[in-house]
């Protein structure tokens, strides 16, 4: 008798072949584009411009994925991995929404909030970056305006002070040592910025396993 | 056919790709809804997280629709729009962009021909793609991991949650501090972040105070990161000409 699949294994195959059938229509983009204008790609510059840009980005990618899966959980992941903006948008969506359900991120529950977060974050995030194409050229000087644009540069620190204070307040125990490392590192590092604090998530949450297991191999947690 | 950056071909194909991944954004969240129910969670609940969810949606993606107008003066609109919709981020898919363009000897505001278009379009995706292919060879890998985990030591487990969590916001709670160094310069620039975050966590506390006193007005934890994002980011337009 064929065995049922579980809801989880069930996301992981479909996981599977939309991440697969993306992949594929994302590299058939500059593909079709280079057949249909008979515009073959500058050989010299895409291996010098792959060489520039990709080790850094498929060494920052492997970690980034490493470190998200578990706290995204599966349909979250597949589908963050396609969508992007994870740190700035997707999990903080998903880590709200676990807090609002009141239900553990390794649960199934856990999984199917996070997964209905991170869906609907995408399709508005989608229909909005559309509907802003449609609109560029009214929309451009509104969005470019003096007034707007210190509200766009201070998205981060405004997403990141809400979630700072629940996440904080809960664990504090917890994020003593790591808010402590992360604030001393930013500040003495001249080269810590905005353009690597993608590469510090990692280091920080590895951190912050490792004080958390020796806190609570000691009963302090 | 003669190459324009904002050829209707190059929209046509980018609509494509944009509505597929709109497709699976919304396959997940019917197969999602779906067992939620199975399991008997509370349908005004699930109605209640994908509404926060969309609200909260709305300042970050306008800040990704100015990404795509500063990437569009180079690249034209289909190509950023593509990119910003599927994987990437500005400082990404900007950096990837000038690295390829200075390798073809394409400076400043200059328009790409097809052929650089198609090597810029190349650079790009190839080098985003890690996440999208690694995530279906160890996800299930590391889910499983995560259930022996729990299963071991329940305990554990939620502080090891826990732990990833408050080590991904520390990292972002240093970064806003990164530049308050150069006030000792007399540059008051770098306290525009910490400001505005703190005036965030403030609306934030009120709002957990407000929902936890008065059980009337319980929803307002239901929208209080939306409403925190909204207010910090609202503060950096007074806090940005009183401190630059």
């Amino acid at each position: 008798m064929k065995k049922e699949r579980t809801y989880m294994e069930q996301v992981h195959r479909w996981g599977t072949v939309w991440n697969l059938s993306m992949m594929a229509l994302l590299l058939a983009f500059p593909i079709a584009l280079a057949l249909i204008f008979r515009a073959f790609p500058d050989i010299n510059g895409l291996w010098r411009g792959l060489l520039a840009t990709a080790p850094m980005y498929w060494a920052v990618g492997v970690i980034e994925t490493f470190t998200y899966i578990p706290m995204l959980g599966a349909g979250g992941s597949y589908l963050s991995f396609v969508t992007g903006n994870i740190s700035n948008l997707k999990l903080p969506c998903a880590l709200n929404a676990l807090e609002q359900a009141k239900v553990k991120a390794n649960s199934e529950e856990g999984e199917v909030v996070s997964t209905i977060a991170i869906a609907v974050s995408s399709i508005v995030t989608t229909l909005i970056i559309l509907l802003g194409v449609i609109l560029i050229a009214p929309l451009t000087p509104i969005l470019e305006s003096p007034v707007l644009t210190p509200a766009f540069d201070q998205m981060i620190p405004a997403l990141f002070g809400g979630l700072g204070v629940v996440f904080v307040s809960r664990n504090w125990k917890i994020a003593v040592a790591p808010v402590a490392l992360m604030l001393i590192l930013f500040i003495a590092v001249p080269a810590l910025n905005a353009g690597t604090v993608g590469i510090m998530v990692p280091v920080s949450v590895v951190f912050t396993l490792i004080v958390s297991r020796i806190m609570y191999k000691k009963n302090l947690l | 056919m003669e190459f324009s950056v904002n050829h209707p071909i190059l929209f046509g194909l980018a609509g494509l790709i944009v509505a597929a991944v709109l497709a699976q954004s919304i396959f997940f969240l019917i197969k999602a809804w779906k067992r939620g129910v199975a399991l008997g969670m509370d349908r005004g609940k699930l109605r209640s997280i994908a509404v926060t969810a969309g609200i909260f949606t709305v300042a970050p993606a306008v800040a990704i629709v100015i990404s795509v107008i500063a990437l569009s003066k180079k690249l034209g609109i289909a190509l950023p729009w593509l990119r910003l919709s599927v994987v990437g981020s500005l400082s990404y898919e900007a950096i990837a962009a000038e690295n390829t363009s200075l390798a073809m000897g394409l400076k400043g505001s200059a328009t790409p021909d097809a052929s650089q278009f198609v090597t810029i379009a190349l650079v790009m995706t190839l080098s985003i793609m890690v996440g999208i292919w690694l995530v279906p060879v160890i996800c299930k890998r590391l889910q499983k991991g995560m259930g022996k985990l729990e299963q071991r030591d329940k305990k554990w487990a939620d502080v090891f949650q826990s732990a990833m969590f408050i080590g991904m916001i520390s990292a972002f709670v240093g970064f806003v501090f990164c530049d308050v160094s150069q006030a000792f310069t007399g540059n008051f620039k770098g306290l525009i972040p910490v400001c505005v975050m703190a005036v965030s966590a403030i609306v934030m506390a009120i709002c957990g105070l407000l929902a936890g006193k008065f059980k009337k007005i319980h929803w307002i934890a239901d929208y209080a990161l939306p409403v925190s994002l909204v207010a910090g980011m609202a503060s950096a337009v007074p806090f940005t000409a009183w401190l630059s």
